[in-house]
């Protein structure tokens, strides 16, 4: 995959043998089988992860202390061809209040064949989320720069 | 106030994300004078998130991809990862439930 600097959007596909069905109900409805472990935003550690499988719906996260951190809000449901949803993550790592600096990631599942399915990702709009790129900017190069705040965050969140 | 705090200077920094324009391309259906446009490209310029270069008689702006470079590649990191993942556990399942 060619990663072009100057995009604001990440592409990924991947082809998966399963139909389409059952490839679109582990990525949504089981999201929490295969969500790589430690990307979450609680505090606490993370008890469950629930996909709400509707327009409007939330993806949210449970922590074992009861918090929960909706940190996505389904904006298009429909299986099993393509489910959009909002990244309400700042690049500070934090819940994002504002729809407008929210980014997206649209799926779309192709049946290749019956027992095949491919699946293509889109992340858009990361420009939206408005000041981390500029403390990003500012950020790079510096020793505690971007990388290591992400090191950071991904050790306190053990993965 | 923040670079992207401005929403003519957010327009302008999303119509870039498309590729490299000129000003007049950039001010095209903008509500602001071509002049104004200048003035958000200068301040996104020293924010470091646009930079510039000339090319024939005119100058082309474009996002600056040492700031961009360093999130895209996360992102696209993580997002490879994660359908690496989102396939095994396809899979898994539907050997499980063929």
């Amino acid at each position: 995959m060619t990663i072009q600097a100057t995009d604001t959007s990440v592409r990924a596909s991947v082809l998966v043998e399963a139909a389409i069905e059952h490839a679109f109900a582990v990525f949504t409805e089981q999201m929490a089988t295969w969500w790589p472990a430690g990307h979450h935003i609680l505090e606490a550690e993370l008890a469950e992860m629930v996909f709400e499988a509707r327009v409007g719906g939330h993806i949210y996260d449970h922590g074992v202390d009861g918090s929960e951190s909706h940190w996505a809000r389904v904006l298009a449901y429909e299986p099993p061809h393509r489910v959009v949803f909002s990244w309400d993550i700042s690049l500070q790592w934090q819940l994002e209040t504002n729809p407008e600096r929210a980014s997206e990631v649209e799926v779309r599942f192709v049946a290749d064949s019956p027992e095949r399915t491919r699946v293509e990702l889109e992340y858009r709009g990361i420009e939206r989320h408005g000041e981390g790129w500029e403390q990003m900017q500012a950020a790079v190069g510096s020793p505690n720069g971007w990388n290591s705040g992400l090191a950071a965050f991904a050790h306190r969140l053990g993965s | 106030m923040t670079a992207l705090g401005d929403p003519t200077r957010r327009a302008i920094f999303e119509r870039l994300a498309d590729g490299p324009l000129a000003v007049g391309a950039i001010a095209l259906n903008l509500p602001v004078s071509r002049p104004a446009v200048s003035q958000h490209l200068k301040v996104l310029k020293q924010a470091g998130l646009v930079i510039d270069r000339p090319v024939a008689n005119r100058r082309l702006y474009s996002l600056d991809p040492r700031g961009v470079g360093e999130l895209h590649a996360y992102f696209d990191r993580f997002w490879n990862h994660a359908l690496r993942a989102f396939k095994a556990a396809a899979e898994q399942r539907g050997e499980e439930s063929p």
